[in-house]
């Protein structure tokens, strides 16, 4: 195939990945809204307002960034997990299969399928919390950066758990005992400055602390944590589940008999 | 491999010393060999779990071979597999697309994967759910339709981008009579116009019907590759031995029967479909031979036949 027709199937595989999410709106875009509203009122106006101040903002500003960025990593994972899953599991994956596709178009077609969706819940997200706070955006560079990396590293984290899976128990396991700590732990709702010194040591392995902190860095202009080296971890993390993606497709594992 | 015409346009298909041993351990294809040539109209028959599906889904990269070669007009799988797959055109045994999206959405996607234009997808698609007489559902939920509308989706599916090679597995399987027929119909008309096709059945009735070459697998092993001509007549044909009173002479020949010297005293007959054992008494009388018993020599195809009508039941 040249690069025209790999062209063709990218966007063929990503305009059905866009329209499987819009169809079923309520399951993949509403929850999201509903859910970070309730945080914004409950951490950001009726208990943030007890907190105080958090890194020099208010507990509303400051949790805003967090939230956001809990949206669109929840998102763009659990699109690929459940579509690439999905497929697997109804063998509609052999469609893509038995074409000539190439896998790095079959990946990057769900990846940029789960961006998309991360993006688009960010936006409802950001929208919904205008009415609660008021939103600078102190780099928009990096907000957008960190928006596209971030979403891309979940969505191929997705499609690692969908290569796997079995059964959709296993497609909700990793979200709920991984995932969510990881979010609830990765300083969405505090500074790192709060934990004793141990414990912000062990949070340094977790890539949601880069990731929370570089989108706070982009919206407010402050981290928890050095800008570079937060770059650098999740380029890192990127890049390796990037490639090991790419090692399951080439080596046809839970796909291929 | 098959015998007879040299021929040398590039086969279709050819298959060599292809294994497969699966992941537990189990053998499903043992060294097969296999050749298919171009217009040919093919079928691979055999028992449920001979290997058909293995040896289908090595062709279209769903399975991984262990051992061998396959060439889809002579392009190697392992060389250039996205280049053999333009060629190709699969409809699987089991059902295989997203029931919940609508058939139109399935033929077009199928389409972009192979690389088409959007208004090129859409006229090809557009094509064969109307010559597949499912057009007027192209909107309703792949889960509603029937059985027979599913394989003829798949068979829709499969053509998009007009393969030179359509393989089918177990095309006419839980599909009723009539619309195996118009099915049937379908597939010898494409084949009229050029598509190679190779299905895969456990119904002799159906490769009868419709092949011109066959080959029967059976345990992961090729056991029969000719045309289908000489199989259902080497079916037909019965062998005997003859126990004969008198010496059998050496230079003995019936007319127009084949006849094989075992010992001094024993003769053995093939009596194809049409020809009469009275012919072969009369003719043995007439050199003074009597015969005082006569048995029936096991015919192997048939047996097999037996048992894969009894393995299909
Ligand atoms: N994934 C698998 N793992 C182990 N054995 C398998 C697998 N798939 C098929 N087999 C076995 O391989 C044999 C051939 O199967 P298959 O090719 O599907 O036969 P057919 O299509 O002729 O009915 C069968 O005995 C089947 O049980
Ligand atoms: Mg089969």
């Amino acid at each position: 195939m040249n690069t025209y027709e790999q062209w063709i199937a990218f966007v063929t595989i990503v305009r059905k990945e866009i329209s499987r999410y819009l169809r079923i709106w309520t399951q993949t875009l509403l929850p999201s809204a509903i859910t970070m509203s309730l945080y914004f009122v409950i951490f950001g106006t009726l208990i943030g307002s007890r907190i105080g101040e958090m890194g020099g903002y208010t507990y509303m500003e400051f949790v805003v960034p967090g939230l956001i960025m809990m949206a669109i990593v929840t998102n763009s994972y659990s699109n690929v997990v459940s579509s690439f899953f999905g497929s697997k599991f109804s063998h509609s994956v052999e469609e893509l299969l038995v074409s000539p596709v190439s896998n790095v178009v079959i990946l990057m077609g769900y990846v940029v399928g789960g961006i998309t969706r991360g993006m688009l819940v960010a936006v409802v997200v950001t929208l919904v919390s205008l009415f609660f706070t008021e939103l600078r955006i102190h780099s928009y560079f990096i907000v957008v950066v960190v928006v596209v990396l971030t979403s891309t590293l979940f969505a191929l984290a997705g499609f690692i758990n969908a290569v796997y899976a079995n059964s959709f128990d296993d497609i909700s396991i990793v979200p709920v005992f991984v995932l969510t700590p990881l979010i609830y732990l990765g300083g969405v709702f505090y500074s790192m400055d709060l934990l004793p010194e141990f414990w912000a040591n062990v949070s340094k392995l977790n890539p949601l602390v880069y990731v929370v902190n570089a989108f706070r860095y982009g919206v407010l202009g402050i981290s928890d944590v050095s800008l570079t080296f937060a770059f650098t971890m999740i380029i890192g993390f990127t890049i390796l589940a990037f490639a090991y993606s790419m090692y399951l497709l080439r080596t046809g594992t839970r796909l291929r008999q | 491999m098959k015998q007879g015409a040299i021929t040398t346009m590039l086969p279709a298909l050819s298959i060599e010393n292809l294994s497969k041993v699966y992941d537990n351990g189990f053998e499903a294809l043992k060294g097969i060999s296999l050749s298919v040539d171009q217009g040919d109209f093919f079928a691979l028959l055999g028992p449920n779990g001979a290997g058909k599906s293995t040896t289908i889904g090595i062709i279209c990269s769903l399975v991984a071979k262990s051992g061998g070669r396959v060439s889809v007009f002579d392009i190697d799988i392992d060389e250039n597999f996205p280049a053999a797959k333009r060629f190709i055109g699969i409809v699987p045994q089991e059902f295989n697309f997203n029931q919940f999206e609508k058939p139109l959405d399935i033929v077009i996607n199928q389409a972009g994967y192979y690389g088409l234009p959007a208004t090129q997808a859409r006229k090809q698609a557009e094509k064969y759910l109307r010559e597949l007489g499912l057009w007027e559902q192209r909107d309703v939920q792949a889960r509603m339709l029937s059985g027979g509308m599913k394989r003829r989706l798949m068979i829709a599916r499969a053509l998009v981008h007009e393969p030179r090679l359509l393989i089918l597995d177990e095309p006419t399987a839980g599909v009723d009579i009539e619309m195996r027929r118009s099915m049937w119909e379908f597939l010898e008309k494409i084949n009229e116009q050029g598509t190679t096709i190779i299905l895969t059945t456990h119904y002799l009735e159906e490769a009868e019907a419709l092949c011109r070459h066959i080959a029967i697998i059976d345990h992961g092993e090729i056991v029969e590759n000719s045309s289908i001509k000489d199989l259902l007549r080497r079916l037909h044909r019965e062998t005997f031995i003859l126990d004969c009173i008198e010496e059998v002479p050496e230079s003995i020949k019936i007319k127009a029967f084949k006849t094989r010297r075992i010992d001094t005293h024993t003769l053995e007959v093939e009596v194809e479909k049409g020809q009469h054992l009275n012919d072969v008494f009369s003719a043995l009388d007439g050199d003074g031979i009597h015969i005082s018993s006569m048995r029936n020599r096991a015919n192997r195809l048939e047996e097999m036949f037996v048992n894969l009508i009894d393995g299909a039941a």
